[in-house]
């Protein structure tokens, strides 16, 4: 009995170093400016080239500009020209700022058809678990194991042990892919997957679209997990069926074959399995600093003095402290002074005509800056085609370039301190919108309807027009 | 990479859980190409304040834990984002041990590529050790990675845990790329057999 884990990884093993020490093979090497100038230092320092640039791709998205394509910002403007000229240098294909494929790298590749089912796919960013959504096996990488992975295309790896997440029922109306990631996390804490890879199943899981899969899988490392993975079934192949890199013709059917049989044998092949009940989960809204210190729309900010133990209690008290709250807040009640609806957990064209149906008609309110940033190029062109744009542009939000923008906050798209932001990216840590400002993350649709009312509200009461 | 055989230093407590890489070094800088000289903004966002005066609250700010270079941390340090700047940081301030409950995977994974020790202890064992470094002046550890052993001037010695495959690489100080490439044959072999239908670009 087998994971779909344990079999990618198996059909990947080049040799074992030891018995528990195997290299496997990278099918997909994607890089952006951010994490590999040092690793492209070390290969020319030591005189080695790219293994197979036909394997490696890239992208600009974390530190560039979203209103236009001039970098004023001095070291982001030297890092971008560096990776544009280590690129071409190595000979390694990348999307430059402008051109129409550009995005973030974990929109941009699923778009294009370059993640398919068991691959094994490596990046040197954490959120390389969205690619999981499809069966492959995608994780983050350091630097070092870049430059590793561009000179040999391999990469060293102990096994990770395997947990499967069944999310049953039905996820009710207007409750979304990221409130279930979310409620997950919540419940199991930020080291709740750590150690293992996940895999996620069960009706609320086969539900989702391609896109909501993505949004589960991004998360899996907020958790700590290594990895995420759905097995692909219908909804995969009809996704990629003609997309720009998918197999074409004869080859479609041979990969369709292969990839039909990519599923674990039985749940009982799992080291763990946990369940959950979809038609439990609402809207969720994190209060704290962490992914897991979130509740539901209609709950509470929760009292420290309730906290399991004293190191609990007295890390409840230091978000409480950060984020501006008091204990028993009602969630409802907190007020928001920015609202950023983008990053690769929620940037993608589904995620834009969920917060789109939401602000139809409607105005943001006076007092929140309101910003949508695309995941892409393509999301962007497809959003305007569709007139999600100017549904957005009409109601007062920032229509934006792609890129990684106020989700790690490293161009000029930033909270001042102490502002507080409905975002739908998919880290609320101190600082990480910028310094002292105060992130709650939620979904698309959540955080459209906080930016129309300027507090938080349940978006299941909402009233579409 | 530098090696790393044994090490006697001093302690320093920032006994928290989560202190995740955004804390550790901060988003501006990731913009640097360099590897070297991160460690000015270790924690950068804790120790100074918006116009970059020290914040003379912060622990590594006060002048019984300058030179630290032994860090007790709290349970998931390192979580959140892969940046090995981090780790480069941590180095690169003068730490060689970090000394915790459990690690975020990425981190604990990067820092044998940099030179810095992730100890695992239980929570029990780090507190106690963060309780010394409260009372005891100057407290001192001995790391021994060769005999897999934390132990102090007091009688306490404890062993701890840490995979074959990374205590090697850190005792000879071993480039993983070296390491790979004599699996050259193999790869070959692999990458002829590779399905034909995988997307090259
Ligand atoms: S959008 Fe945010 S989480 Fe995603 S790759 Fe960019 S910085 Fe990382």
């Amino acid at each position: 009995m087998k994971t779909l884990y344990d079999k990618i990884w198996e059909s990947h093993v080049v040799a074992y170093e030891s018995e528990k020490v195997a290299l496997l093979y990278v099918d997909l090497h994607l890089i952006h400016e951010v994490t590999t100038p040092q690793a492209y230092d070390g290969l020319m320092k030591r005189g080695r080239k790219i293994r197979r640039t036909d394997l490696t791709i890239g992208t600009l998205d974390h530190s560039v500009p979203t209103k236009d394509t001039l970098i004023e910002d001095e070291f982001a403007a030297k890092q971008v020209q560096v990776f544009r000229e280590n690129c071409n240098k190595f000979g390694v294909k990348f999307f430059d700022l402008g051109t129409q494929n550009q995005g973030i790298v974990h929109v941009f590749a699923p778009e294009m058809g370059l993640v398919q089912p068991g691959m094994i796919i490596v990046c040197g960013d954490s959120h390389t678990s969205t690619h999981g959504a499809f069966g492959a096996l995608s994780f983050g990488i350091g630097t070092s194991e870049v430059e590793q992975v561009l000179a040999t295309q391999c990469i060293r790896q102990i096994k990770s042990k395997n947990l499967l997440i069944k999310v049953e029922k039905r996820l009710s109306n207007s409750v979304t892919a990221k409130d279930l990631i979310l409620f997950v996390i919540g419940r199991i804490g930020t080291e709740g997957a750590s150690g293992y890879v996940v895999e996620y199943d069960g009706e609320a899981i086969r539900n989702l679209s391609m896109e909501g899969r993505m949004t589960v899988c991004n998360m899996s490392i907020e958790a700590g997990a290594r990895a995420g993975l759905i097995s692909p079934d219908e909804v995969t192949f009809e996704y990629l069926k003609d997309r720009a890199y998918s197999p074409k013709g004869k080859t479609w059917d041979l990969a369709l074959k292969f990839w039909e049989d990519l599923k674990s044998d039985s749940d009982k092949a799992f080291d763990v399995v946990l369940s959950f009940d979809a038609s439990e989960i609402e809207p969720q809204v994190t209060w704290g600093t962490t992914p897991a210190m979130v509740t539901a729309v209609n709950g509470f900010v929760p009292d420290p003095s309730e906290a399991k133990n004293d190191l609990e209690k007295s890390s409840y008290e230091r978000a409480l402290r950060y984020m501006g709250l008091e204990p028993m807040q009602k969630i409802t009640s907190i007020k928001i002074d920015r609202a950023f609806i983008g990053s690769c957990t929620n940037s993608r064209i589904e995620d834009l005509r969920m917060a789109a149906k939401v602000v139809k008609g409607y105005r943001v309110n006076p007092k929140v800056k309101a910003m949508v940033v695309p995941g892409s190029q393509t999301v962007k062109r497809q959003a305007e085609a569709e007139g999600l744009a100017r549904i957005f542009v009409e109601a007062g939000f920032e229509w934006r370039n792609p890129g990684c923008s106020m989700c790690i906050a490293m161009n000029d798209d930033r909270l001042l301190p102490l502002e507080r932001c409905a975002s739908t990216s998919n880290r609320n840590f101190e600082g990480r919108q910028g310094r002292g400002g105060r992130t709650h993350l939620a979904s698309p649709a959540m955080v459209a309807a906080a930016a129309i009312a300027g507090h938080f509200v349940d978006v299941r009461d909402w009233r579409f027009r | 990479m530098e090696k790393f055989i044994e090490h006697r230093g001093k302690t320093v407590a920032l006994f928290q859980p989560n202190i995740d890489t955004d804390q550790i070094l901060p988003k501006q800088f990731l913009k640097r190409i360099e590897k070297t000289g991160f460690g000015d903004f270790l924690f950068y966002d804790w120790r100074f304040d918006e116009n970059g005066n020290q914040n003379k609250e912060f622990v590594l700010n006060q002048p019984q834990f300058k030179h630290a270079s032994i860090l007790l941390a709290g349970k998931n340090f390192g979580s959140g984002s892969s940046r090995e700047h981090a780790v480069w940081a941590l180095r690169d301030y003068g730490f060689r041990v970090v000394i915790a409950p459990s690690f975020g995977e990425i981190f604990y994974n990067n820092c044998f590529n940099v030179g810095l020790l992730p100890i695992n202890l239980p929570e029990k064992t780090v507190e106690e050790l963060v309780r010394k470094n409260e009372e005891i002046q100057n407290y001192e550890l001995v790391v021994s990675l060769l005999k897999k052993k934390v132990s102090d001037d007091f009688g306490l010695s404890i062993d701890f845990e840490i995979e074959d495959f990374r205590r090697e690489k850190l005792l000879n100080g071993w480039d993983d790329i070296d390491m790979i490439l004599r699996f050259e044959k193999e790869i070959r072999n692999y990458e002829k057999k590779r399905p034909a239908w995988m997307p090259k670009v």
